[in-house]
């Protein structure tokens, strides 16, 4: 089993409040945890420490290999159709051929040449999920991935992650709404919040 | 990780689509044309203190995309992004500076001679002018984006980025405007000055969206 992604001890301090401490797991190829918890636990606090965005106040974390994230704010240019809007991400991938793959995989071909502008908050969640698929990251650090998803939508990222684990892959999800992980670890933050 | 080049192309076609480009240049000359009108048809004044108005003007505009250099990006999760595939933030405040300096620059080059018509400069105190804005730009260009990672987030950021940039700016200003008169020797501290900022600035930048995102 490789080791993809590890917290040892980590302890969150936003503003002077501690949102989580100590907090130990492990991700292994074709490992999960589900990140539960109330609003202001520290669900995305926690995906932010993971993808290395946010410095832990105490504790470490260690990935290996690439990561690739999904969070509330969807970073496509407006302006551009979807499917250069996600070009850009994956030149800086090396991975241009792996864009229209993506973008069937999530449903999207149709909506390659329409400017990101006009998509619904689900296609651009879907859009986010594409982005993921074409970086061929080992780890995937998904925050509220089902947001804005319908039922059928929801269904097709449960499979994608089934996937991606079945392909030696690893995930990690925070959401509040129901995603089925089958063996995911469950990490419950919070409550006293 | 390659291919930061895909966001210099990235950041020029943002700069241009809807006329975000356009807009310092017209400020540019709008502030210039104030001259003539506040100190009269005086042929000989303004040429006098042209090649000064043209440089305080191209300060002036320089302020003006500050705040859509760096905001959006961090607003919009495409730091994050970046970050993520492993990407230093002060190689990001670098490519976006020669992106900014691509989009800025020789439009306000082009300008400058619409200027000069206007003020009825000498032909070589254009190109004295000139020249000084092609050393001047890539410290100014510097220096936006660092001042536009600095104030990014913060309420009133546009007054601030004001009050930032232009006192740092004024050496710029000193030894541009300072190479009409001094020559050589002022635009060789004009170099100096800007590739400070060059060198300087966005690490500054770098460290300011870390701490912005913490």
């Amino acid at each position: 089993m490789t080791r993809l992604l590890a917290f040892d001890a980590v302890t969150a301090v936003r503003g002077g409040r501690v949102l989580f401490e100590g907090l130990s797991f492990a991700l292994d190829a074709g490992g999960a945890a589900v990140v539960t918890g109330p609003n202001g636990a520290g669900k995305s606090s926690l995906v932010r420490i993971a993808a290395g965005l946010l410095a832990p106040a105490a504790g470490r974390v260690t990935a290996s290999g690439a990561r690739a994230l999904v969070t509330e704010a969807h970073a496509l240019d407006p302006e551009v159709p979807l499917a250069r809007a996600l070009a850009l991400w994956a030149a800086l991938d090396g991975r241009r051929a792996a864009v229209a793959p993506a973008l069937a995989r999530l449903g999207l071909a149709d909506l390659a040449d329409v400017p990101v502008r006009l998509l619904s908050t689900g296609q651009r969640r879907r859009a986010a999920m594409a982005r993921v698929v074409a970086a061929g990251a080992p780890v995937w650090l998904l925050d509220e991935p089902a947001n804005g998803l319908d039922a059928h939508a929801v269904g097709m990222l449960e499979a994608l992650i089934a996937e991606h684990r079945a392909a030696g892959g690893a995930a990690l999800v925070a959401t509040h709404l129901p995603i089925a992980l089958p063996d995911a670890v469950p990490i419950a933050l919070g409550g006293a919040a | 990780m390659s291919g930061l080049g895909a966001i210099v192309w990235r950041d020029l076609r943002r700069a241009w689509a809807g006329g975000g480009a356009a807009l310092p240049v017209v400020f540019f000359l709008l502030a210039t044309i104030l001259f003539p009108f506040a100190v009269g048809p005086d042929g000989a004044l303004l040429a006098r203190i042209g090649g000064g108005v043209i440089w305080a003007a191209a300060l002036l505009a320089a302020l003006m995309p500050v705040e859509r250099l760096v905001a959006p990006d961090l607003d919009a999760g495409v730091l994050d992004q970046v970050a993520v595939r492993g990407g230093s933030m002060a190689a990001v405040a670098a490519v976006k500076t020669l992106a900014h300096w691509l989009a800025f620059a020789p439009p306000l080059m082009v300008a400058a001679v619409v200027a000069a018509g206007l003020l009825d400069l000498p032909a070589a105190t254009l190109a004295t002018v000139e020249i000084g804005l092609l050393i001047g730009t890539p410290g100014l260009a510097a220096l936006a984006v660092a001042t536009g990672a600095r104030v990014a987030g913060l309420r009133g950021a546009s007054a601030l980025a004001g009050l930032v940039m232009l006192p740092l700016a004024v050496p710029l200003l000193i030894f541009g405007a300072g190479a009409l008169a001094g020559g050589a020797a002022a635009l060789k501290l004009l170099a100096a000055v800007s590739l400070v900022l060059v060198a300087g600035g966005p690490f500054v930048a770098g460290a300011a969206i870390r701490a912005a995102n913490s």
